[in-house]
């Protein structure tokens, strides 16, 4: 894992010092809220319905134990005893105090963390494949890219104000685990002619106007990836549009120019930017690579004792394959039947973090679907984490089935939100759990929303739910069909709303049209693409 | 003519040791018309390559920034630099406390806010950062070249 | 009615107008009548309380205080999702009242 030299150090307590000034000139009134907010976004910090809310960077996903304990210590001391992993691949505290928000980020920086850029119209958190160092399929780890960029990224002097916010995810494999064509730049790391390097797509996003991001540039050699993202980002912070909120994502600019003219736009500016010098020397890379090794593997037994089924289960369930063949890594559910989604309490979160240092090298990685991976266990030890986990109600054997579902704070929380998704969720999985079904309907991607911000995915579900205010009550739209992996697809409206209930019974109808219909292998989302939208509307409506 | 452009005396931060210019300031546009111009000021939307091939005439381009959240200026403070131009590059507008140190390192070396700010807290600002990550045309050695020094 | 709210500037805790201060219970607040726009300027620039707004509220026949929309009412109570971390976690009939 990277580790900060104390520049990084620097930086970060530097930062956290900047703030201490802001928040003492807000409450002493020197600040306006006005002039204040864009500066505690900056930061990380918004204030949603109940209190302030802080949201932490766990850069690419990735962290150690001594981190994830902080995390949980941070919940019991400054918050209310709980934390929300979310879809951005980081936390969220729900009830902070300003007066403390300095503190909480100064004993972050002690584990070298921040809430930097986790927020506003600038260069934010940078995501990644959750399974990376650890993925069978991988091409190279693309951490270090990551950790390039979001060096570059931290305080960059032009990249602040953009017109709206900016998000990267770097992926190093075929498989699409990180939603890259959904966002404003996805960066796959690929090979040609023996070479590696990367492939630019721009434009993507969910949100009100959801578009997937078509390839500007199949590859730009590595020791340019940094002149060649400065030359998107410049085009953009120059001719993205200001005038309307809602249309100030890269997506829109790339839509409004065509994709071939503003590639051409890059490219100009690419040529330029050449002349400039901006690329980090290149054996910063070098130097940043060696921190992602991997750790000391060991071989060992490359298979469990399946007598006891619910282990069973969750082996078959909730492990991913490793690219060593006595390793997996093991999801942690964060999707309790009947819990709230991503929603863990400092003492699981401090449990979490002892059981990576006992069983994953000390490594964490936080997923998009809102659960917690452990990268690298060995297959002999699983017996044994698995008691553990299940002992702290961490077991669900529940991954990508329609109880792993995503679903955002919605109006429980966030301020912006015309429904509760949280509600939803809850019975949705209690429901499924109850009857039996998840087991049968296999792989499932559920993802709710409480507005059109999409937080929770849900253009990108194979069954997506939006939260609508319809005359000051929660109304639910259903869509199917969306998929945020390599074949990604944006899921479609069925038809009129529903009521909570509705929706509910809805979602059950649909799963059951796919049980009648399905040939054999076939997830919910290839009968969709197979049978279309109709039978699902003939069952709903009529 | 009409003056657009700040005053010297209304210029609260000022990083050069030569006289300010101070003459009429003109428009981007009444810049590439007019060949005796010696200050200009651009707006966010104003394209700022059209300035480079009157950059030697130049003593002095105000950058204005209606709103500090509009941040293009930064871009054509950047790209003036990257072109080479040496005089006067100030920032105008809707400045506050907590922009100076990016739009320093964007190239920009006097200060021209609505509201004048409070001293002692903009020289905090502009000392924020011991290092910084990205390379720009203020010359600062960056943290990853200080690294493999 | 017309009831005023917003947050605590330091602890963000949501706070309703009483007619001379905040509380944190929606039952405390007063109609601000037409004086809606004055108070909460002079409130916000005191700095008793954060990015105060208006809302529409009924007085209950119990002399409770019910905003109009969903999300003040949410507001008022805390999630629905955690009756625990709520103003009223001994009430089960208190998410009813929001929803
Ligand atoms: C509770 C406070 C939150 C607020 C105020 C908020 C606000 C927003 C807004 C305004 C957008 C739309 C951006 C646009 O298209 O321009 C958005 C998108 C998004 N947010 Fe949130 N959000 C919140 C919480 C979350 C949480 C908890 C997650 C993760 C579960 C999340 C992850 C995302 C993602 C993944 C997108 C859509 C992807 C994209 O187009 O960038 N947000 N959020
Ligand atoms: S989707 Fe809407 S309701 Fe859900 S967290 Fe995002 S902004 Fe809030």
């Amino acid at each position: 894992m990277y580790k900060y030299d104390s520049y990084d150090q620097q930086m970060v307590d530097a930062r956290v010092e900047e703030f201490r000034d802001q928040a003492r000139r807000r409450l002493e009134g020197k600040l306006t809220e006005d002039q204040f907010k864009p500066l505690r976004l900056m930061n990380g910090l918004y204030l949603q319905l109940h209190a302030y809310m802080l949201r932490v960077a766990i850069p690419y996903g990735t962290l150690n134990s001594a981190q994830m304990t902080a995390l949980g210590d941070i919940a019991d001391k400054y918050d209310r005893g709980y934390g929300h992993f979310t879809t951005r691949q980081n936390l969220q505290y729900n009830w902070i105090k300003l007066e403390d928000a300095a503190d909480i980020l100064a004993d972050l920086a002690k584990v070298e963390m921040h809430a930097i850029q986790t927020s506003g119209n600038c260069i934010r958190n940078i995501s990644s494949d959750h399974f990376a160092g650890a993925a069978h399929d991988e091409l190279v780890d693309p951490r270090p890219y990551a950790e390039l960029l979001r060096q570059w990224s931290s305080f960059h002097p032009e990249f602040t104000y953009l017109p709206r916010k900016f998000k990267i995810a770097v992926i190093a494999a075929e498989k699409d685990r990180a939603a890259m064509r959904l966002h404003d730049i996805g960066i796959q790391i690929v090979e040609k002619d023996g070479k590696i390097g990367a492939a630019f797509y721009v434009g993507g996003g969910m949100g009100r106007t959801p578009m997937i991001a078509p390839m500007i540039r199949d590859f730009v050699p590595l020791d340019q990836l940094i002149t060649y993202a400065e030359a998107c980002l410049r085009v953009y912070n120059r001719y993205g549009r200001r005038d309307n909120k809602y249309k100030a994502r890269i997506k829109i600019l790339v839509h409004e120019l065509g994709k071939d003219e503003y590639t051409r736009q890059v490219e100009e500016e690419y040529a330029h930017m050449q002349q400039q010098g901006v690329e980090p020397p290149r054996e910063e890379l070098e130097r940043i690579k060696p921190f992602f090794a991997d750790p000391a593997f060991e071989v060992g037994a490359k298979s469990v004792d399946r007598s006891d089924p619910d282990f069973a289960l969750w082996v078959d369930r909730n492990t991913h394959r490793h690219k060593h063949d006595s390793y997996v890594s093991a999801v942690i559910s964060l999707k309790p039947v009947g819990g709230i989604p991503g929603d863990a309490t400092g003492e699981q979160i401090r449990i979490m973090a002892r059981l990576a240092q006992q069983y994953s090298f000390d490594e964490l990685r936080i997923m998009h679907t809102q659960n917690v991976v452990l990268p690298h266990v060995k297959i002999e030890d699983l017996h044994a984490l698995w008691t553990a986990l299940d002992a702290a109600d961490l077991g669900a054997p529940n991954m990508d089935s329609i109880e792993d579902m995503i679903a955002c704070p919605g109006l429980d929380y966030c301020a912006l939100a015309n429904a509760r998704s949280i509600p939803l969720a809850q019975r949705i999985s209690e429901k499924f759990d109850a009857s039996g079904k998840t087991e049968k309907l296999g792989e499932l991607k559920l993802k709710i929303s409480g507005c059109i911000n999409a937080c929770g995915h849900h253009h990108a579900g194979h069954i997506g739910i939006l939260g609508v205010d319809r005359k000051g009550v929660e109304n639910y739209q259903l869509s199917l069909g969306g998929s945020e992996a390599e074949d990604t697809s944006l899921a479609k409206i069925t038809g009129p709303g529903f009521t909570e209930d509705g929706v509910i019974e809805a979602v059950e109808k649909v799963t059951d049209v796919y049980l009648d219909v399905r040939e054999d292998g076939e997830r919910f989302l290839d009968t969709y693409r197979r049978i279309g939208m109709a039978p699902f509307k003939e069952a709903l409506y009529d | 003519m009409t003056d657009l452009g700040t005053s010297p005396d209304e210029v609260q931060f000022r990083f050069r040791d030569d006289e300010p210019a101070d003459h009429g300031t003109v428009t981007a546009d009444a810049c590439c018309d007019q060949t005796n111009a010696t200050a200009v000021r651009i707006e966010p939307g104003d394209d700022a390559r059209t300035l480079l091939p009157f950059l030697d005439r130049l003593a002095l381009i105000e950058v204005n920034f209606p709103s500090f959240g509009d941040g293009r200026g930064y871009s054509s403070a950047r790209i003036l630099r990257e072109a080479g131009y040496t005089g006067e590059l100030r920032a105008v507008g809707d400045l506050g406390i907590d922009q100076l140190s990016h739009m320093r390192r964007c190239g920009f070396d006097a200060f021209a806010p609505d509201k004048p700010l409070d001293a002692e807290d903009a020289e905090r600002a502009f000392s924020t950062w011991d290092n910084v990550y990205q390379r720009t045309t203020d010359g600062r050695r960056t943290i990853p070249e200080l690294r493999h020094e | 009615m017309k009831v005023l709210t917003g947050n605590d500037l330091k602890t963000g805790d949501v706070i309703w107008w009483t007619g001379s201060g905040w509380s944190r219970r929606v039952d405390d607040a007063a109609d601000a009548g037409d004086r809606a726009d004055e108070i909460l300027a002079t409130e916000e620039a005191a700095r008793r309380v954060n990015v105060p707004y208006v809302i529409e509220a009924s007085r209950e026949e119990d002399g409770s205080v019910r905003p109009a929309h969903i999300k003040d009412r949410v507001r008022a109570l805390g999630p629905t999702v955690r009756p625990d971390l709520t103003l009223k976690p001994q009430d089960p009939e208190a998410i009813d009242w929001v929803i």
